[in-house]
């Protein structure tokens, strides 16, 4: 049987200086709902665990002077929901990582976690795409800044150089007439992994789309950003034509596998209709209904 | 036989006993047991759906520091094939070989050897140290694969129409001649459903703890649906005898027929007695869903024949279902149960129980009988609609009822079906308005319920309190039916008799909790076993004093004199014969043993409502009326939640669960979160009638009531789907891809370029 060391410490310096000294061997620890699982299911062995929690950064929130949103990696799902603004500004994100398991999960499970973990049915990722939000890194060799949608590297990884971890995500600032919102299919009505998983961020005046991100889950090996679907809704009223034309851009963005979950077919017929529902709810939203 | 009408007890929903317990935590499951010295055992199971075991060199694992034990098919007693040895429903021949894969492996998941070692990471590593070669062998698993004329052969001893087969049984039952019969038909409708295996799906794995002494005496904790059946199978297969084996039932989190057999327990009692260490044994659920019983997948033929006015003159059914690797699926279940609502002159009804290289199936509340009332349900369906007949009415027309000759082979005495259609049709949900997408079915189910063989002792204790000891588990709140029962016999307050499941060295043999017998059973046992009680507290009341026991009465808790003319005595209360119990004759109690009969058949009629998500194929059950004749509800409670687990699990059956295969042959749903049962969000509250029409064969009227909840649910939510989208699915389960794909048209593929 093999030991696992586990460290928790109160500074990025010396977490990043563990874990990086610790080589592959190494996970970090964010609420656990994923590596205990899969260390539970033997899928990994880690020699070292460095948990993230004591520090201050990883389980912050905080709006800056700007207007924008800085979420700590580590911050669980319950503690996002609990912030007085938050919710306000950003509804759909809110949503996305609230849908994240049961109440028990909640209490652990963090968007940084969910972003981290690579699956390509975590349900903040693509909310977090549709935000535009921006991670913060932080690695042997000091820190850098991603885009969400540039961390995952496939089912499972990530971009992240050894040694890198995760310490925020920043939203921007959201001018007047903006909201967001999160759909995902799934067949159960909870407890069950995204089927398909659709984000769309917005912003309209008077009447008409001046700004849109669309994200993606679970039709590809990443969760993917839908730059044509977001052209589509930008410049109409979310007129119907428009609607449809993002739908179809979502539909002609799915390189979806068949299994267990959904057929390819299935996927793709369903990330259109998602994308009409979840751009009604943000237009909604937007418009203060 | 009287049958008790005005009582105090009966029909209470009284707190179960073991309910304190259960919600603080403290009851004791098959995994809560430790004990000094304790190792622990794990399996080491076959990769492959079919291969001859050419080798098993288990000299590695032995080798490696920490294991204490190992045995392999060499260990456990061989049942030669060419002698079948049954056990209640199981065939000894097929247990020595499911519980340890012999010459063959069946399927992914059958044990080829078991280690136990000192802690559970060195028995998995031990494990991987086995070396075993494999002949690997090819496989089929779907019911159409297996049957096919080259399919390969699981047991090559079997013969079907002369040739190796998988086909390993057939069952008919037939009634009139149905060509005459379908000739006077002005409707005949005839369609071929499928249904998915799908897995019973207790929380609770399969756990044990097992100590052997130095002198063979073995002491088994295990959560199982009989610790008799424990205690016999483990003693078949492992050769010790049953006197020296005492098998204590844990608490148990789930069975719904799949704890009715053993697949631990003898491996850990072989372990134990090689080591002479207690080994304890626990599976992961992905052992649980890949090498327990879940119940068969199914192919179906029913064709219906009707006249213009809605009379059923002909039906006929075929039945395929996949029996696992060993012979043994439910047909008798399929074929039997599901024309029985109805009286119809000419049926024809077969079973096949066909073999494959999936894990050996178990029971599942009702076996077989659900699989067979989908499809006859919906086509039912089907004829009513194109005689233009409301659903219920047809079944009216054609229900089965004291004197109707079931095709199966009994005429019904007094039978509740007819009150469950006519309360389902008056039933304030059948005429509720229904919105856009909605729709709503109805579908009828029986289930043949079983009686036989139960013990229990009932003892007064010094200060006048009662313990009943039975010898069957409790899944479903039995004991406290029991203790509504003891009390209202000995008119006392229900709290004051304490139940309990002895372990088989301290109360009689009582059979499996299965078959929806436990409370039928043993509320008889225990009637009887209280009678004789009250007799004796009588005869010690009349010698006190001093005339006869026939002018004593017992009443409220005490005896009296029987009339005036008796003489006036002040009553002696329980408590006060019990005191004086030392003086008086000695201790008081009584136990029965009985093979029970008289259990009836049970009926439920149900009606579903659904609404469906069109655009993503999402049907959702949003309303659900279950009525069911149950005899005599003693715990009305317990009986309603029978009703709505039975709903839940159809629901589950019918919408989304279904055991997936990978193109290698192995399970790819191994776990609770892409084997998806319903969770609480996806289910409406469950709405229930009990209609009671009293067995007239049982003290107090009980009927089984735990099987037949789940017959009629796959077929009501199938129609009620159909009426919703005008479409109908003839597979199950009705899961979103399937639902939209069966809408869309043009198909998906087009629609999505
Ligand atoms: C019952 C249950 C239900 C679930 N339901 C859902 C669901 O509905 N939707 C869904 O998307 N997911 C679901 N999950 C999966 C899981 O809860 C989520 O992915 C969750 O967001 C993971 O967050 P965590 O903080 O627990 O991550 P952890 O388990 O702590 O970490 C996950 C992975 O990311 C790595 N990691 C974590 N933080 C960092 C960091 N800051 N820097 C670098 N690497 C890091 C870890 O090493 C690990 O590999 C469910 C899980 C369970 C057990």
């Amino acid at each position: 049987m093999t030991d696992i060391r586990y460290v928790a410490p109160q500074t990025l310096d010396e977490a990043v200086g563990a874990y990086a000294a610790a080589g592959s061997a190494a996970r970090i620890l964010a609420g656990g709902t994923d590596l205990l699982v899969q260390m539970r299911s033997g899928a990994v062995k880690p020699g070292l665990i460095v948990d993230i929690k004591k520090i201050r950064e990883l389980t912050a929130i905080d709006e800056l002077s700007g207007g924008s949103f800085r979420v700590g990696a580590a911050v669980p799902g319950a503690v996002l929901a609990e912030h007085p603004r938050f919710g306000k500004v950003w509804p759909g994100v809110l949503e996305s990582v609230n849908l994240i398991g049961s109440t028990q999960v909640q209490g652990r499970a963090s968007a940084g976690g969910n972003l981290c973990n690579a699956s390509p049915a975590g349900d903040s990722v693509p909310a977090m795409i549709a935000a535009g939000a921006v991670v913060t890194v932080q690695g042997p060799d000091g820190r850098r800044e991603l885009d969400v949608e540039d961390v995952p590297a496939g089912p499972g990884r990530t971009n992240l150089k050894p040694g890198e971890i995760l310490v925020s995500f920043t939203l921007p600032p959201r001018p007047p007439g903006s909201s967001d919102a999160y759909l995902r299919m799934i067949p159960r009505t909870e407890m069950d992994i995204a089927v398909v998983g659709c984000g769309v961020s917005l912003t309209l005046k008077g009447g008409v789309c001046t700004h849109a991100r669309v994200g993606l889950g679970a039709v590809a090996p990443t969760a993917l950003l839908i730059e044509p679907a977001a052209q589509a809704l930008i410049g109409s009223r979310l007129d119907d034509a428009a609607i449809n034309a993002a739908a179809n851009a979502c539909r002609a963005a799915c390189r979806p596998i068949d299994d267990k979950r959904g057929t390819i077919a299935y996927r793709t017929q369903i990330a259109g209709v998602l994308l009409k529902r979840t751009a009604k709810i943000a237009a909604e939203r937007a418009q203060g209904k | 036989m009287n049958i008790v009408v005005n009582n105090k007890w009966i029909g209470q929903r009284t707190i179960r006993p073991d309910g304190v317990d259960k919600v603080t935590g403290r009851a004791a499951f098959a995994a809560d047991t430790a004990m000094p010295g304790m190792i622990w055992g794990k399996v080491l199971r076959s990769p492959h759906p079919h291969a001859r075991i050419r080798s098993i060199d288990t000299s590695r694992a032995e080798a490696l520091p920490g294991v204490k034990a190992v045995v392999t098919s060499r260990d456990i007693v061989d049942f030669p094939i060419e002698k079948s040895v049954m056990l209640g429903i199981q065939d000894m021949r097929w247990m020595c070989r499911n519980v340890m894969a012999r010459d063959k492996a069946l399927f992914p998941g059958h044990p080829v050897a078991a280690v136990a070692a000192t802690t559970e990471a060195i028995a998995a590593r031990a494990c991987e140290l086995i070396e075993v070669d494999y002949e690997v062998l090819p496989w089929s698993i779907e019911i159409d694969d297996a049957i096919k004329p080259d399919a390969p052969i699981l047991h090559e001893f079997n013969k079907f129409e002369g040739k190796p087969s998988n086909i390993v049984g057939t069952l008919e039952h037939k009634k009139g001649d149905i060509e005459q019969g379908f000739k006077q038909a002005d409707v005949v409708i005839e369609r071929t459903f499928t249904t998915r295996p799908v897995h019973q799906g207790y929380i609770e794995p399969h756990a044990c703890l097992i100590s052997v002494a130095a002198d063979g005496k073995t002491t088994i904790w295990s959560s199982s649906q009989g610790q008799f059946m424990v205690r016999a199978m483990t003693a078949y297969l492992t050769g010790i005898p049953q006197s020296d084996i005492r098998a204590i039932p844990a608490e148990i989190g789930g069975g719904f027929g799949g704890k009715t057999i053993v697949y631990l327990e003898p491996l850990a009692t072989l372990l134990a007695k090689k080591s002479g260490r207690p080994v304890k044994m626990v599976m992961t659920r992905e052992e649980v869903m890949r090498a327990t019983g879940p119940t068969s997948g199914s192919k179906s033929t029913v064709k219906i024949g009707a006249k213009k006015d809605g009379t059923i003159v002909a039906a006929q059914g075929t039945f395929y279902l996949q029996a696992g690797a060993f012979p043994g699926s439910p047909i008798r279940g399929a074929a039997g149960c599901s024309f029985a609502p109805y009286d119809i002159p000419n049926v024809l009804s077969v079973g096949f129980d066909v073999c494959s290289n999936r894990s050996k199936v178990a029971a599942y509340r009702a076996p077989g009988a659900p699989i067979g009332a989908y499809a006859v349900e919906c086509v039912l369906d089907e004829v009513a609609e194109s005689l233009k007949m409301d659903p219920l009415d047809f079944r009216l027309k054609n229900a089965a009822k004291q004197g109707t000759k079931a095709a199966h082979g009994p005429v019904f005495p007094r039978i509740g079906y007819v009150e469950t259609v006519e309360a389902a049709r008056n039933h304030p949900h059948y005429s509720a308005p229904l919105g856009k997408l909605q729709g709503r079915g109805v579908a009828s189910g029986f289930w043949f319920n079983a009686g036989g063989e139960s013990s229990a002792q009932v003892n007064i204790t010094e200060d006048g309190n009662v313990v009943v000891t039975t010898g069957h588990p409790d899944i479903g709140g039995s004991r406290a039916g029991i203790a509504n029962v003891c009390a209202e016999l000995l008119g006392i307050d229900y709290r004051r008799v304490s139940v309990i499941i002895g372990d088989t060295q301290t109360v009689g043999f009582s059979n499996l909790t299965g078959g929806s017998r436990v409370l039928f059973a043993s509320a008889m046992v225990v009637t009887q076993a209280t009678e004789k009680v009250i007799n004796t507290l009588r005869e010690r009341a009349a010698k006190i004093w001093e005339i006869d026991p026939e002018a004593v009465k017992w009443e409220n808790g005490a005896a009296h004199p029987a009339s005036p003319n008796a003489g006036q005595f002040e009553p002696l209360t329980l408590e006060d014969l019990a005191e004086k119990a030392p003086m008086q004759g000695g201790p008081i109690g009584a136990g029965v043993q009985l093979n029970t009969q008289g259990a009836e058949g049970g009926f439920g009629t149900h009606i579903c409502d659904v609404e469906v998500d069109i655009e993503l194929g999402i049907a959702r059950v949003i309303r659900y009326t279950a009525v069911q004749d149950v005899g005599r509800a003693v715990h009305p409670g317990y009986v309603e939640g029978q009703l709505q687990g039975g709903v839940a699990q159809g629901i589950g059956w019918a919408l989304n669960e279904e055991y997936i295969y990978r193109s290698d042959g192995k399970v790819d749903n191994p776990g609770f979160l892409d084997y998806r049962m319903p969770v609480c969000s996806d289910l409406p509250m469950i709405d229930t009638v009990l209609v009671e029409v009293p067995n007239p064969k049982h003290p107090q009227g009980v009927k089984g009531v735990g099987e037949v909840p789940l017959v009629p649910v796959m077929a009501a939510v199938a129609n009620a789907i159909y009426r919703a989208v005008g479409k109908r699915f003839y597979a199950l389960p009705m899961s979103p891809p399937k639902v939209l794909e069966g809408l869309e048209t043009p198909p998906l593929q087009q629609a999505a370029e």
